[in-house]
């Protein structure tokens, strides 16, 4: 069956590839294309350059030549990308400016200034925003982007209002924009003017657009409630679709003429409509479903998968566009359908790349958008002035907006569970910004068809920048006078994630109960029917397993607060401050919020960073990563392996064998020599010790050698505590015989290599006569490495026998994960003082903590 | 089924004015009580089991117990019913009963602390007026019991992790020998003071018959 499955794929992919190839050679034609439109004078000029070079008689090999006209195109795109790129720059530079002039309406007035220089350089405007570039090159990646990072449940949720305002509110804009423009023009109020009703039509289509790009370039500033956002973050989206089909409806029509349009046309147009709708978003979906089925079988080729998440969009955004369906519509539904599940399916690098390289093209295009659309503005050519036309849009572009948000929205709030509120109405109308869909609409126009081209460009720019510039520099201070509620700066909690998760179940309980086949009743369908088919067949197996939500949020927490603390310990030079109490103490003040309490979880983290030995597969498993069992351990490992790499990298090693520098295209892959890595840890450990040694001499470190590692695993031994206080002894001591048990588990393959430990031991140990006892044992105890890993994988309990029968209380253990009674402060006393009560109860519950790795010393006792 | 549309408006009129419901959706909500009781005037745990769609949820004890707590009566009582009457019904679902645009700021808090009591109470089985570790565990792990992947000892943990986070929020500053003994009513607001009710607790309670259910006809 799979052999069947990777056949289908096989010939599936090489489809795509020849849909691509073909793409990308007619794509090359296009750039070229626009690039000769918009370049034709100098590029004639080089033209006639380049032959008369090659007319002339070569007299010699020349050692250097300039080929300008050769690089020209790619050289010139790659130019502006910079420029746009360091006009954002410089404009971020400053965020007195921006935290009130919104990034879009600075990024338009940019364009301005270089349109202006290029203008007057030279006395025409040689670069300007082509349809082709924005629809083709530009616009896809920012919906994408969209598409991809949209919370899907919320948009669900939200699904009817978002379609209403986006389909009859934009077939309002249009309808009234154009009939209001067309009364007025009949009222004599413009002037004289080559427009009849249909053109007007087509212009209201072209306006009534609330526009993505800017909307979100606006709204991501001013945070307001997620409710509020979704709906103007959904509307502009989906509206876009619908706009592009009214245009070209009504661009048809226009070609057709007015008197050959009966009924049966105007029901063709509606049916389109709706065709073009729904088949766009058809075709994104059957993408989507595609790239979650490919995702699903590219372990093998890590390196690219994130590659066919971009170039599987973009195909569904080109095959939407070839049948004549709303590429914008496909391109959503694609990202949107696809998102959970490659999410899942990839690895966890690929999906941060897929993350990371969306942003970095939505965010890169939407700058050059905005650039450009300052550019295009410095231009004679299209600009014809007609007072009346240009201020009455625009006038009535505010206005209807706000008659159709306020009109929907009141049949919606007859049926929404939560009305939209009174503040929220007005900011929507309010951000119904227009911008560059407009514009390249409008420059798709056909001169020859409508004579008033370029008044209809310059009215379009005009709005775009009235809406973009001054509405969007008013929106904050708006929001801000209104009181518009805010989203919830949400750190993410645990228990709000159960509780969320609770509100689910128990609502679906409640309208099953009460006999409702409510909101909640189709959407527990619909997770159920996704549970059952859509993951079985879209994701792999293995990620199938851990995609629990809560769980999902419980790894993440873990995760975080893991990084937060390596990044603590690197700040601080060593891990120290977390067996120091006074250190750890103010630690935690420091950060208020008490993230000892994940000590367990970093430390399958910090002890992979501080020892990497990926080659000897020890298993990393700390006392707590146990009770997570093995799944979170394959999600966190890429995520050491990471830390650990650049830990090294950055200042640990430096080998004395010549490091292998391998490159390879498929592979990153780090050094795994045996003899290697064992070196990079004895010099780890060394300039650990040394460090440790000058700084800790006078204070009787007890703890001898094993602490640099053991400090990764338990954050607190009782450092001086067992010399003070009599009760604590105990404590100390298991905790002491405890890790030599670890320490015995990990690392006897590299015992006979680590001389200093014992020096050091000899200086340092000694004074600490109480714990001399205990180092006998331990020889015992040590089990080699391949035991204990067989150990843990087996039975999941700790290798040493002494720390079976009793579980090392020290309190980080206890903190995150296996608490049975909780205090906000981890103190050995407090710790102590509970262990005696509780100790019985959680033997029987919480496995031992594992063995992680420690340096082996027994054998230099 | 017929029959109860008999019965005398006046002691609906009570009922809505006690629940808030309108006398549509009582009506609705009796056919519904009677045909989950089998006509019976009381309503017994066996019977809410027996609804199929409860089959997979993974609360479902929590809920059904939820429905017999006295504690969700406002009648300050304790304890649990053997058998419910439809009053009592009618009075749990009150506490899904989404506002109207009519409703005050106060009176909308009002609501929203009771619609958190009722959480409270599901959680804290023993009424002690806390949830401590055990009961709070006890509710993860019945949250993941169908998810399958998820092992008892994973629940365990996260509701350990879930328990500290209250605990470091809301006693941040603990004398190293306390001991936080569970989520207090009043913790438990402050924790989820962030959560908004609004899409979370409320359910649509149509004024139509759902059997013959047809839209445009709403009072909210």
């Amino acid at each position: 069956m799979q052999r069947c499955g990777y056949v289908h794929l096989w010939l599936l992919g090489s489809v795509l590839l020849i849909c691509l190839i073909s793409g990308v050679t007619r794509v090359n034609g296009d750039v070229a294309l626009t690039h000769q439109e918009s370049r034709l004078n100098p590029s004639k000029s080089n033209l006639n350059q380049t032959e008369h070079g090659h007319g002339s008689v070569i007299t010699g090999i020349p050692i250097v030549t300039f080929k300008w006209h050769h690089v020209e195109t790619p050289y010139l795109v790659a130019l502006w990308i910079l420029v746009a790129g360091l006009g954002k720059l410089v404009i971020e530079a400053n965020h007195h400016v921006t935290s009130v002039i919104p990034e879009s309406a600075l990024l338009i007035c940019f364009g301005f200034i270089l349109g202006g220089i290029i203008w007057g350089a030279d006395k025409v405007q040689t670069f300007k925003l082509t349809p082709t570039v924005f629809f083709f090159y530009l616009l896809p990646q920012i919906i994408l982007d969209a598409g991809y990072s949209m919370p899907n449940k919320l948009f669900f949720s939200n699904m009817g209002a978002i379609l209403i305002y986006a389909v009859i509110g934009t077939c309002w804009n249009a309808a009234s924009l154009g009939l209001s423009l067309w009364g007025c023009h009949k009222g004599g109020a413009m002037g004289d003017l080559d427009l009849g009703l249909l053109q007007y039509l087509l212009f209201g289509s072209l306006m009534a657009a609330v526009d993505p790009v800017a909307v979100i370039a606006v709204f991501e500033q001013v945070h307001v409630n997620e409710v509020l956002f979704i709906m103007v973050f959904g509307e502009s989206l989906l509206n876009d679709g619908v706009t592009v089909v009214l245009f070209n409806v009504f661009d048809a029509f226009v070609s057709l003429g007015g008197d050959k349009i009966d009924a049966v046309e105007i029901i063709k147009g509606i049916i389109s409509f709706f065709v073009v709708a729904f088949g766009g978003s058809l075709v994104g979906f059957v993408f989507g479903l595609l790239i979650s089925l490919l995702t699903r079988c590219t372990k093998n080729i890590q390196i690219i998968e994130p590659g066919f998440v971009f170039v599987l969009g973009y195909l569904a955004y080109l095959t939407a566009e070839m049948l004549s369906l709303s590429a914008i519509l496909s391109i959503v539904f694609c990202g949107m359908c696809c998102q959970k599940y490659i999410n899942s399916n990839m690895d966890e690098r690929s999906v941060t790349t897929v993350r990371y390289v969306m942003k970095v093209l939505a965010n890169g295009s939407e700058t050059i958008i905005f650039v450009f659309l300052g550019i295009s503005a410095i231009d004679k050519e299209i600009w014809v002035w007609n007072t009346g036309f240009i201020l009455l849009t625009l006038l009535f572009v505010l206005v209807y907006r706000f008659i159709g948000v306020f009109f929907l929205t009141w049949i919606l709030n007859k049926f929404r569970l939560v009305p939209v509120e009174l503040i929220d109405q007005v900011i929507m109308s309010y951000g119904g910004l227009r911008g560059a869909v407009a514009y390249g609409l409008a420059v798709m126009l056909d001169e020859n068809k409508i004579k008033e081209k370029n008044l209809m460009v310059s009215t379009t720019l005009i709005v775009v920048y009235f809406t973009v510039i001054l509405q969007g520099i008013t929106m904050k201070p708006l929001v801000n006078w209104l009181k518009v509620k805010r989203a919830a700066v949400g750190e993410l909690t645990l228990i709000e994630k159960v509780q969320d998760k609770v509100f689910d179940h128990m609502l679906v309980a409640i309208e099953d109960i009460s006999g409702q086949i409510g909101h909640n009743y189709m959407r527990d369908k619909w997770n159920n029917f996704e549970e059952k088919w859509m993951t079985c067949i879209l994701m792999k197996p293995s990620a199938r397993k851990n995609r629990d939500y809560v769980f999902k949020v419980f790894h993440k927490l873990n995760l975080k607060d893991a990084m937060r603390y390596v990044t603590e310990g690197e700040r601080r030079g060593s891990l120290e401050f977390v067996r120091n109490e006074t250190a750890f103490i103010d630690f935690k003040k420091k950060f208020d919020d008490d993230f000892s309490e994940v000590m367990p979880d970093i430390m399958a983290d910090t002890s992979d960073d501080y020892s990497d030995t990926s080659d000897m597969r020890r298993d990393p498993v700390p006392s707590v990563s146990l009770e997570m069992h093995e799944q979170t351990m394959n999600g966190m490992r890429p995520l050491e392996d990471v830390n650990s790499h650049h830990l090294l990298q950055q200042h640990l090693y430096k080998g004395r064998k010549q490091h292998r520098h391998r490159y390879s295209r498929s592979h990153f892959d780090v050094n795994k020599d045996e003899n290697e890595v064992q070196e990079i840890f004895q010099r780890t450990m060394r300039t650990r010790l040394e460090s440790f040694k000058s700084g800790k001499m006078g204070v009787a470190p007890l703890k001898h050698i094993t602490k640099h590692l053991k400090k990764d695993q338990q954050q607190k031994m009782p450092n001086g505590k067992s010399l003070d206080k009599s009760k604590t002894y105990h404590s100390g001591d298991e905790d002491f015989e405890f890790s030599e048990g670890d320490s015995a588990s990990g690392f006897e393959a590299s015992a006979s290599s680590f001389p200093m430990r014992v020096t050091y031991r000899a200086g340092a140990g000694i004074e600490n006569p109480a714990f001399m006892p205990d180092l006998d044992p331990m020889a015992q105890v040590q089990i080699p490495p391949w035991l204990a890993e067989a150990e843990v994988d087996s039975s999941m309990v700790a290798p040493s026998q002494r720390a079976q029968l009793r579980l090392p209380w020290t309190p980080s253990n206890l903190r995150r994960l296996a608490p049975l009674r909780i205090s906000a402060h981890s103190t050995d006393s407090f710790m102590l003082a509970d262990a005696p009560a509780a100790q019985q109860r959680d033997n029987d519950q919480l496995p031992p903590p594992p063995p992680p790795p420690a340096p082996p010393h027994g054998d230099h006792m | 089924m017929g029959a109860s549309q008999t019965r005398s408006e006046h002691k609906y009129q009570d009922l809505a004015d006690k629940t808030g419901f309108s006398l549509e959706q009582i009506t609705n909500l009796h056919k519904r009580f009677q045909q989950l009781s089998g006509n019976e005037d009381t309503l017994s745990r066996q019977n809410l089991d027996n609804i199929p769609a409860l089959a997979n949820n993974p609360i479902r004890n929590q809920i059904i117990e939820a429905f017999f707590d006295k504690r969700n009566q406002h009648q300050d009582e304790v304890g649990s019913f053997n058998e419910i009457g439809f009053e009592q019904f009618l009075m749990v679902m009150s506490h899904f009963r989404p506002p109207t645009l009519k409703t005050t700021e106060e009176e909308k808090e009002a609501l929203r602390k009771e619609k958190l009591r009722f959480l409270f109470n599901m959680h804290d089985t023993d009424n002690d007026g806390t949830i401590t570790l055990v009961e709070y565990r006890k509710v993860v792990e019945e949250l993941l019991s169908k998810s399958g992947a998820i092992e008892q000892e994973t629940a365990k943990a996260i509701a350990d992790a879930a328990m500290l986070e209250v605990a470091s929020t809301n006693v941040p500053d603990m004398a190293p020998d306390d001991f936080y003994e569970g989520i207090t009513f009043e913790h438990f607001e402050q924790i989820l003071k962030g959560l908004e009710m609004e899409s979370r607790m409320h359910i649509r309670f149509l004024d139509v018959d759902t059997t013959t259910m047809r839209c445009g006809k709403s009072t909210s």
